[in-house]
């Protein structure tokens, strides 16, 4: 596993290697492959217990492997010797549960990181973070503490806070399966925007019209493994794996 | 509205104790007939200054105590989330040796284990009085109760604010540091006033111990004035009067931050 120095945009910006996952004797993931392109957006799809999130997971280390490879942006995430700063800054994530911080405002919580983390200037900080609680819509809430907010609301602060650390990617794990039914449509709007801003998304998603309007390519899991890959109008109008026809016959 | 019922509980009680001592004493006095020597209540007047004394001695072993079972309660309480295990496994025994004592224990154990007197560098001693080791002897315990408080306050914040810090970068220090503790100290408040206020509570233990505190000026104080069986019900109602005047004020105000904190949550 070595760390490519000469990362070219031209190259996977995330790779995934036959990446081995388990918990105690539970093998969840049993090697997974996966490649995602600067500026594609990726949906995962499967049912719950498929190793969906898990797999996300591995791409920030907040999971580690136990065999394999990760690469972001040519660095194998699952070194020893990484430097998770880096990681951390290149890729940004958000929780099905927001994780807001509750003892914050919310244009402390967008701000936290950028100042604590990377030290950087608070009037340029500030400013960063009032344009994107612009670009998520709650520019009138930057007062407010996250317990005052809808989950929608909270939802896109926590987007907002990933944002402000700049990242290259950004991992959506089941970010709408936590919100009412009437404040889903404002988190995907939002993920709609960044993706039509060029960002480079990877979204595990039970949102299947979402999924088909938004995804570059569609990965379906069942088990641990990759069982079909293609872009959606292919994966959702033509499967070819078993599993996948009867999935998508269940939730279509 | 609530706030004001509880304001209005928190004087009325007091007040419905000092009422018990001077019935009681009152009592204490009829049964006492007509003799030529100074009423219970009388005695119980010249002695306050002397039994009041004693009580600062016992705020002054509380806060002490107090003040040490916080700071070494709270590094003890850090040892014991340590991922290190040659700091979480002694933290662990400290705190559980501490919690599972008998207070009584400690507190002889204290007095006999810290020397009389001290040498110093420069060649002279110096003396320990008894009421700063019984000063150790009460914090202790409160440490070790002060150090599970910390460590169940940090084991409620839910992983996902654990997960987000690490995510945004967060180094381990700086994730306790900003999110994980300032949402503890909310949930630490009510259990250390709580503590606070036992802690007060046992401090006329020190009396068996010899300190001259509330409990032992108030013995002293009846001994002096002819040791008389009738000053025993206004003399202790009289000292529980004054603890509770004070402690009563606390607990409440602990009760109303538990209520608050339950309802913001």
């Amino acid at each position: 596993m070595t760390v490519s120095q000469g990362w070219t945009p031209d190259q996977p910006i995330v790779a995934l290697k036959n990446v081995h996952k388990s918990f105690g004797n539970f093998e969840v993931l049993k090697g997974i492959d996966l490649t995602v392109m600067k500026g594609e957006v990726v949906c995962i799809i499967g049912a719950s217990g498929s190793g969906k999130s898990t797999l996300i997971r591995t791409i920030n280390g907040l999971t580690p492997v136990n065999e394999g490879s990760v690469q972001v942006e040519g660095q194998e995430v699952h070194d020893g010797n990484l430097d998770k700063l880096a990681l951390r800054r290149k890729v940004g994530i958000v929780f099905q549960q927001y994780n807001l911080f509750p003892h914050r405002t919310v244009l402390q919580n967008i701000m936290m990181a950028p100042l604590l983390v990377l030290r950087e200037n608070k009037a340029e900080v500030e400013a960063r973070a009032r344009a994107l609680l612009a670009k998520v819509q709650l520019h009138e809430k930057e007062n407010a503490y996250p317990a005052e907010l809808s989950g929608g609301q909270q939802q896109r602060v926590a987007i907002a806070r990933s944002l402000c650390m700049r990242p290259d990617v950004m991992l959506f794990d089941e970010v709408t399966a936590a919100l009412d039914p009437e404040t889903v449509g404002e988190v995907l709007l939002t993920i709609k925007q960044l993706a039509a801003d060029g960002m480079t998304c990877i979204l595990v998603t039970h949102e299947m019209g979402f999924a088909r309007e938004i995804s570059d390519r569609v990965y379906f899991t069942d088990a641990g493994r990759i069982c079909e890959t293609g872009p959606p109008n292919v994966l959702f109008d033509n499967p070819q794996d078993p599993r996948t026809k009867e999935f998508l016959s269940k939730v279509l | 509205m609530s706030a004001y019922n509880v304001t209005r509980m928190t004087w009325r009680a007091p007040v419905l104790a000092l009422g018990l001592c001077v019935a009681g004493t009152v009592a204490a006095m009829a049964q006492q007939g007509g003799d030529a020597r100074p009423g219970a209540l009388a005695t119980l007047v010249t002695w306050m200054p002397f039994i009041l004394e004693g009580f600062v001695l016992n705020l002054v072993m509380s806060i002490l105590a107090m003040a040490i079972a916080t700071v070494t309660g709270v590094i003890l309480g850090f040892m014991q989330i340590s991922p290190i295990q040659v700091i979480r496994l002694p933290a662990k025994l400290v705190t559980h040796l501490f919690r599972n004592s008998p207070w009584l224990v400690i507190l002889f154990a204290i007095m006999f284990l810290i020397p009389f007197q001290v040498p110093m560098p420069g060649g002279g001693t110096v003396m320990i009085p008894d009421w700063v080791k019984a000063t150790i002897g009460f914090a202790l315990p409160v440490m070790a109760n002060i150090s599970e408080i910390l460590r169940g306050a940090v084991a409620s914040i839910p992983s996902g604010q654990w997960e987000s810090a690490e995510s945004l970068a967060f180094t381990r220090f700086q994730t306790l540091r900003y999110i994980i503790l300032p949402q503890c100290i909310r949930r630490m408040m009510p259990p250390w006033m709580n503590w606070y206020a036992l802690l007060t509570l046992m401090t006329p233990m020190a009396a068996i111990l010899g300190v001259n505190e509330a409990l032992g000026n108030t013995q002293a104080a009846m001994e002096a004035a002819g040791a008389r069986p009738e000053l025993l019900v206004p003399f202790y109602l009289f000292l529980m009067t004054i603890f509770f005047v004070f402690i009563y004020p606390i607990s409440i105000y602990t009760r109303r931050l538990e209520r608050r904190f339950a309802a913001g949550s």
